[in-house]
């Protein structure tokens, strides 16, 4: 007897719905027949048999959502040879330690979050969607108000986005507005920069912020610099948006946090929004502006439900960092995903008499220190956080205008939480180890406020 | 004066096999006469720029375009309104076939205030939004990706327009070449890529560099039509351009013209020319050089004469001199100058 389980689709995947079995009780399967369709919000997929043998049982019926990976769903009796366990999809057992082990699984309660700015007018509704929804209703906001701006890149239109960030925007705007491209970024990022140049408004998505090390330099020389090259003459109004950062188990060259690399860039602006009210408001802002902007998203918070305003015209500013946690003894600054676990490490600190301030940086370039150091000299002590390397890197920088700005509020030397210097992993323990963590940032937190 | 007499259009046929001719019919004298002043413009221009270089008035890289002005002159030829050009580092011919002004080009080699980039950008970075001209890149083969978006543009608002994509030989072998080249057929994007091979990538001949050295061959596995053209006439460039941009202009996507040319300085100020004999560049001078052509055909045809010729000469002079001039007097960029340009304020 061999037991068919629930599988993984992506590295992050928890669970799913069983759309639709293709097999009852009774039926004969071969290696490599379909059994079985199932779903998530980012894709659907068949089930493929690995062993021959019978269906004996089927143990989830068709329809049935939010089946957990690795549970069986139907059971095969033993005919075919069946002495090694089926595996009907790649890899369903390795993400499970990991999902766990991140600190993905615990938002924050959104509820807690005061969506300060900009005012929301009275009686403005706020509706639970996730952020991969919140980014999609900014791009399609913004294209019904502007005929110039337009989306490209890899899968964004018939295949609905590879993280199904541009869903039904094809069916919306057509293949004028929503432009698949071949896998070429270098090229298709020139082509949005020119295009840019000539006065449209490119949103150019990276299926992830690793593979636009292909089009860095068109990123860079191109789009950031030519403004100050023309003496102001050529304009270059484009996005750069994508997954950043780290999703799980996907090794070191498809995991890196590009938040420094970019942020260095005059030129440039860089956003790195954590929830799915600021992805929307800050995206918004972000294809409004008439500069270029990268624009940092995370795999790991696309399916996060959060609150947005419903009904508004929700812009949020480019440039300004938001307190998220109001406390006196220490401040921590995060952006992107690392919010989410400054939040949770806050809370744990809490329980241990610590209040922590947390900032959420929300903007990388410009940076808003103003709201940091006024914070540290309320608390007197910093603890940065950032998912990135940190040689180099964003909390270097936060610290470095502390010390400029506050350095006699200092009561103790500020600590940097970040992943550990080394390309990441991809067995599951060390993966861990590499990345920050609430405990990681708990640790640093005693130690700078010498608990 | 370079003007050799020794120069003549059999001579040319048989050095070029293959090559297309020039076509001299449609031709009015003042077209003739224009591209004569303008590509003389060119050269003047190129040369004075080497002085100032010289006397440590430029600074950095300075590529002088002596030698292949029959390009810029033929493709601007059959330009329309709103038609772009955009090019790489070896831009100062490109900018004043554009018509921008030899004075903010000048100064812009300079560094100086009254420059077209006010200073910031140099010799490789210049641009002009009134002429189309959208630079001026330094970066090999950039300039091809975004004169593809240029034609993305054009393609998006139904504007008629092509763009002209500028680019060497040896930005030829760069791989983002090869990626809108694929996009632009894909599409069908107005776009017409020029390859200007001078031969020369820096120090690198073509057939040391390049597995196929015929570049307009290089479009055929993207389906993109391409043709060799005779790079030092004018009249050749001017009708193979007006061929590739109806082409592209009528929705059947882009076109490769490779125009076969030589650049008779090193490949910047800095280049010790080893690569190369000074016997050979003297016969391209005495037997190829695109103005002494024009001059023969401008004679050949009674379209002017000595005094003519001497009348546009001066003209011309006084242009180039007026030019090193003012961008040897125009001051230093104001040091306030200095944090502006980074950013656009956003409309709130």
């Amino acid at each position: 007897m061999t037991d068919v389980l629930m599988p993984a689709l992506s590295p992050t995947m928890e669970e799913g719905t069983l759309a639709k079995w293709h097999v009852k009780k009774g039926d004969v399967v071969k290696s490599g027949d379909v059994i079985a369709e199932i779903e998530t919000d980012k894709a659907t997929m068949e089930v493929e048999a690995v062993d021959e043998g019978v269906v004996e049982e089927i143990l989830v019926p068709e329809g049935t959502e939010e089946v957990k990976v690795n549970t069986p769903i139907a059971r095969l009796s033993g005919d075919g040879g069946a002495a090694q366990p089926s595996a009907p999809a790649p890899a369903p057992e390795a993400p499970k330690a990991v999902v766990e082990a991140a600190p993905v699984a615990v938002a924050p309660a959104p509820a807690q979050v005061a969506l300060r700015d900009p005012q929301l007018p009275e009686g403005v509704k706020l509706v639970k969607i996730t952020l991969r929804d919140a980014l999609r209703d900014a791009m399609a906001e913004e294209m019904r108000r502007d005929d110039t701006v337009f989306l490209m890149g890899e899968e964004v239109a018939q295949y609905q986005g590879a993280y199904k960030v541009s869903r039904d925007l094809l069916q919306e705007f057509g293949d004028r507005r929503v432009i698949d491209t071949p896998i070429t970024e270098h090229g298709f990022a020139g082509l949005g920069v020119g295009s840019a140049m000539a006065g449209l408004k490119p949103i150019v998505e990276f299926m992830t912020w690793n593979f636009a090390m292909q089009a860095i330099d068109q990123i860079i020389n191109s789009a950031a610099k030519t403004l100050y090259m023309s003496g102001g003459q050529i304009k270059c109004s484009i996005v750069f948006r994508g997954p950043n950062g780290a999703a799980s188990r996907v090794g070191a060259q498809h995991s890196q946090d590009y938040s420094a690399w970019y942020a260095q860039v005059p030129g440039l602006k860089v956003v790195a929004p954590y929830d799915a009210a600021d992805a929307k408001g800050l995206l918004k802002a972000a294809i409004r502006d008439p500069n270029p902007v990268v624009f940092l998203e995370h795999e790991m918070l696309y399916g996060q439900e959060f609150e947005v305003p419903e009904g508004v015209d929700w812009v949020v500013p480019i440039g300004k960092a938001k307190v998220r946690r109001v406390g006196t003894d220490v401040t921590i600054t995060a952006h992107s995903r690392m919010v989410g676990l400054a939040l949770q490490a806050a809370e744990q600190l809490a329980g241990a008499g610590i209040e922590a301030e947390v900032i959420d940086l929300r903007t990388l370039r410009p940076l808003d220190h103003e709201t940091i150091v006024e914070s540290v000299k309320k608390t007197n002590r910093l603890v940065t956080v950032e998912e990135g390397w940190g040689a180099m890197g964003v909390g270097a920088e936060v610290i470095a205008r502390v010390l400029e700005h506050a350095f006699d509020y200092l009561d103790a030397p500020p600590m940097r939480v970040h992943q550990e210097d080394v390309p990441l992993p991809y067995a599951a323990n060390l993966e861990v180890l590499s990345m920050p963590s609430v405990e990681k940032i708990v640790k640093a937190v005693k130690a700078a406020t010498y608990k | 004066m370079a003007r050799g007499q020794t120069g003549s259009t059999a001579k040319r046929k048989s050095n070029d096999t293959g090559v297309n001719a020039a076509s001299e019919s449609g031709v009015t004298q003042d077209q003739l006469l224009s591209y004569y002043r303008d590509m003389l413009l060119i050269r003047r221009f190129e040369e004075r720029a080497g002085q100032l270089y010289g006397m440590g008035l430029i600074g950095g890289f300075c590529h002088l375009y002596i030698g292949q002005e029959a390009i810029a002159v033929g493709v601007q030829s059959i330009k329309v309104a709103g038609d772009q050009v955009i090019t790489g580092y070896r831009d100062h011919g490109h900018m004043l076939a554009c018509g921008m002004d030899p004075k903010e080009v000048m100064a812009e080699l300079t560094g100086r205030a009254g420059g077209s980039s006010k200073g910031k950008g140099g010799s490789m970075h210049m641009f002009s939004t009134e002429a189309d001209f959208y630079g001026g890149h330094g970066i090999v083969g950039a300039q091809v990706s975004l004169g593809t978006g240029l034609a993305l543009a054009n393609k998006y608002k139904a504007n008629g327009n092509v763009a002209f994509a500028y680019f060497g030989d040896g930005a030829a072998n760069q791989g983002q070449v090869y990626e809108s080249f694929n996009m632009a057929e894909l599409w069908s994007l107005p776009v017409v890529y020029v390859i200007e091979n001078n031969q020369y990538a820096m120090g690198t001949s073509i057939e040391r560099a390049s597995s196929e050295t015929h570049l307009h061959k290089r479009g055929a596995s993207f389906k993109i039509p391409g043709e060799e053209v005779d790079g030092m006439d004018v009249l050749a460039v001017r009708e193979a351009a007006g061929r590739a941009a109806e082409h592209a202009r009528t929705g059947k996507g882009p076109y490769i013209l490779e125009m076969k040319t030589y650049r008779y300085r090193g490949h910047s100020m800095s280049d010790p020319a080893k690569y190369r004999t000074r016997e050979e560049v003297d016969e391209v001078r005495k037997t190829r050089d695109p103005i002494d052509h024009l001059q023969e055909l401008l004679e050949k045809k009674g379209w002017a004469d000595e005094a003519a010729l001497k009348a546009i000469d001066a003209e011309v002079k006084k242009i180039v001199a007026d030019a090193a001039e003012f961008a040897r007097t125009s001051p230093e960029p104001d040091p306030s100058e200095l944090y502006t340009d980074v950013y656009l304020e956003a409309a709130q």
